[in-house]
């Protein structure tokens, strides 16, 4: 295989669809979403609760337990050492390759580094886990490798800290160990669900740095799942807005935040207390998120939208994602009429974001 | 000015008025005067005979003035002492020192005057206050009763402190609701039937229904979603117009502090740092934390890169560094930080008020 060029796409979500199958019925948490992970970018999957954006980064490492299932769609990662596409969402659930994949290619940092890290064992121990699981070294060249990464994380002493438990450290330095977990073997791809939520603002603003270093160093490809559009701005490079189940907007970071193109998008970012406004009213969204069980017919944002059109928005299915001027997507039937001058182009010279067509392997043989 | 902390140890006479100017928008007399307030939590051995080996010092020497029908923003991060120093106020703690002068519209309960003092009150006592000050809790998802009806829940406080009968406490759950955006007929459902914003206006009702004239908000947007908290903090604003309400607004996001907050106090590792008008402690933060928590603050236009300066991590309240807390973080340190205590001050030429040694040098330098 030729070598691969930067910006071309390492990770392709398509039609994603994972539904949790309840006794309330089945519930579309993620439903038809389609992604393209550039090589080398980070693409922020932003939205509020209930909109599938963790789902979504669940679902590509398989990490859906029942009563949820990947229900369709392809989650194709293209490996960088061009040994073939791999489509995640086809692999059988105990096979090598779903093993080598987690962990090994892609790798996740979770939000709360209390529940991610396990209490009875040090942070050595949980770090070398992942290095004997995925390479074949010695147990001294694993605990070297800890101590070595702990470092590039930052942690202070972290020949003495290796041996330490979760619960002997702080917040900020228990999500450092996390993603020095996640980054010990070198991923391909990084999937990060809000890594800084539960973390104040300066930590938030040590790790987001340290992200952004060992982002670029690396070339890693990240994934970064997050509600805070703040976080959005300082490190994404594409952005995937995300409104129950679906895609409504994706573009590029200034795209999206300065020249937003779908409703949601533009009435999200108007709701965000700003400067200058102080004591004003602010302009909020009405009425609340609905829930999975319940979602609207026709566009699902159109009780909350002030766009909206009787008889247009209301009716028939979800709109489809499409590509406008600038290779902005977004879900709407009436973006021409919002935003004069913005034309659709046509599907066909539309495929530089979304990936050119792989030939998959619908189970990776071994 | 600086006279006042010539010794490393605080100053036990009640910080001057001189110390809390009124600021330019403030109206008549405070409706409350925290003067230096502390809260401070044992820390015990492990074992059968246990004794104190240290101490908490979760809110230290907290002072300032609230003006009826302000809002004052309590910032800072997790440990900061942010919610302890409200609740210790609302006498949900008892303070370990201090003074809370709290003024009333007529004398309530055994007390000849309308300002008494709520750090010194004693706990039977306490109930005929509470109906005038009130709190909104963070978390909409634990902070109601899930066993019990949006009815019940709201009309509790009345219940509590015998007022009216059913019938009349009916018409008040009613009215209420109505001024939170809710509709009458949602009063005979449950929590789980409602959304994250609808419970947190069922909470804002329970807290309003007494009608009271301090209202502590404690995170109460924070678990929300953004398109969600701007309904909320609209209406906050709407009913602080309204029923001319006094909030204190305890929270960690900058952006809606500055939105909705007239003054702002700073707090790190349990002491004020910086206290001042909102838009002069945004346009110009003068404290060295103040400046380090806005500069780590994600900004929302991605061509502002934000600053990240701060290293280190939040004070432990139970094994403070001497001197000034901040000093091992802080990037304009010298030589008095370490071992003098700066207390909080007006800075020379303002009405911004700061504990810092670097603008309010100490005495003898």
């Amino acid at each position: 295989m030729p070598k691969q060029a930067p910006g071309e796409v390492v990770l392709s979500i398509e039609n994603l669809r994972t539904h949790f199958i309840t006794d309330d019925g089945n519930i579309p948490a993620v439903d038809g979403v389609s992604l393209s992970l550039r090589r080398g970018k980070v693409l922020a999957i932003v939205g509020e609760s209930g909109c599938g954006k963790s789902v979504t980064s669940y679902s590509i490492l398989r990490l859906i337990r029942p009563p949820g299932k990947i229900v369709g769609g392809r989650i194709v990662y293209q490996p960088t050492d061009g040994s073939g596409a791999i489509d995640i969402a086809a692999l059988n659930e105990n096979s090598d390759e779903l093993y080598q994949v987690r962990g090994g290619y892609i790798s996740m940092i979770f939000q709360e580094p209390m529940t991610a890290l396990s209490p009875v064992h040090t942070v050595g121990n949980q770090i070398c886990e992942a290095i004997l699981l995925h390479q074949n070294v010695s147990k001294q060249v694993a605990r070297e490798r800890a101590i070595d990464m702990l470092k590039k994380v930052g942690i202070p002493g972290a020949e003495r800290r290796i041996d330490q438990y979760p619960h002997e450290m702080s917040g900020g330095m228990r999500q450092r160990v996390v993603i020095a977990m996640a980054l010990v073997c070198n991923p391909d791809v990084l999937i990060a669900d809000e890594p800084t939520t539960a973390l104040d603002v300066t930590i938030q603003a040590q790790i987001l740095k340290l992200i952004k270093e060992l982002q670029s160093a690396r070339g890693t490809s990240v994934v970064f799942i997050t509600h805070d559009l703040g976080v959005v701005a300082q490190i994404a490079h594409d952005v995937a807005v995300m409104y129950l189940g679906r895609v409504v907007e994706n573009a590029s970071v200034r795209q999206v935040l300065k020249d937003p193109l779908h409703p949601y998008t533009i009435a999200l970012l108007r709701s965000i207390p700003s400067h200058g406004k102080r004591g004003e009213r602010l302009p909020a969204i009405r009425g609340s998120v609905p829930t999975l069980t319940n979602i609207p017919p026709g566009c699902p944002f159109h009780p909350r939208c002030e766009y909206a059109l009787n008889g247009v928005c209301n009716v028939g299915g979800a709109p489809e994602l499409r590509t406008f001027t600038g290779n902005r997507k977004a879900a709407c039937l009436r973006i021409e009429e919002i935003h004069p001058g913005v034309k659709e182009i046509p599907v066909e010279s539309s495929n530089e974001l979304s990936g050119t067509v792989h030939p998959y392997l619908t189970s990776a043989s071994s | 000015m600086p006279s006042a902390i010539s010794s490393p140890t605080i100053a036990a006479q009640p910080l001057a008025d001189a110390l809390n100017p009124q600021p330019s928008t403030a109206r008549g007399e405070p409706l409350l005067k925290v003067r230096n307030l502390s809260k401070h939590f044992p820390i015990m051995s492990k074992g059968l005979i246990s004794r104190q080996v240290g101490i908490v010092r979760a809110v230290e020497q907290a002072s300032f003035d609230l003006y009826p029908g302000e809002t004052l923003g309590l910032v800072g991060e997790s440990g900061s002492g942010k919610t302890t120093c409200a609740r210790t106020i609302l006498r949900a703690l008892k303070p370990t020192s201090g003074t809370a002068h709290f003024r009333l519209n007529e004398p309530v309960g055994s007390s000849k005057t309308n300002v008494v003092d709520l750090a010194n009150v004693p706990e039977n006592e306490l109930k005929v206050l509470r109906p005038h000050m009130q709190m909104i809790f963070q978390d909409p998802y634990s902070s109601l009763n899930p066993r019990m009806t949006v009815a019940d829940i709201i009309a509790e406080p009345l219940l509590i402190h015998g007022m009216g009968n059913a019938g009349e406490r009916r018409d008040k759950v009613v009215a209420i609701l109505r001024k939170v955006g809710l509709k009458p007929e949602h009063m005979n459902r449950y929590p789980h039937a409602f959304s994250g914003g609808q419970r947190q206006r069922i909470g804002i009702a329970r807290a309003l229904i007494m009608r009271p004239s301090l209202v502590v908000a404690d995170e109460a947007v924070s678990a929300l979603d953004v398109s969600v908290q701007a309904q909320v903090i609209n209406l906050l604003m709407d009913l602080q117009q309204e029923f001319r309400l006094t909030y204190i607004f305890v929270a960690h996001n900058l952006s809606v502090v500055r939105h909705i907050c007239n003054r702002v106090a700073v707090m790190y590792a349990g002491k004020i740092v910086e206290l001042a008008e909102t838009e002069e402690l945004f346009r110009n933060p003068r404290h060295p934390y103040t400046q380090g928590l806005m500069s780590a603050e994600p900004n929302i236009d991605p061509d502002i890169p934000m600053n990240f300066g701060l290293t280190g991590e939040v004070a432990d309240t139970g094994n403070l560094p001497s001197g000034c807390s901040f000093h091992p973080r802080c990037p304009k340190r010298f030589e008095p930080c370490d071992k003098l205590t700066p207390q909080l001050q007006t800075v020379p030429g303002t009405q911004v008020q700061a504990s810092c040694h670097l603008l309010c040098p100490p005495a003898g330098n």
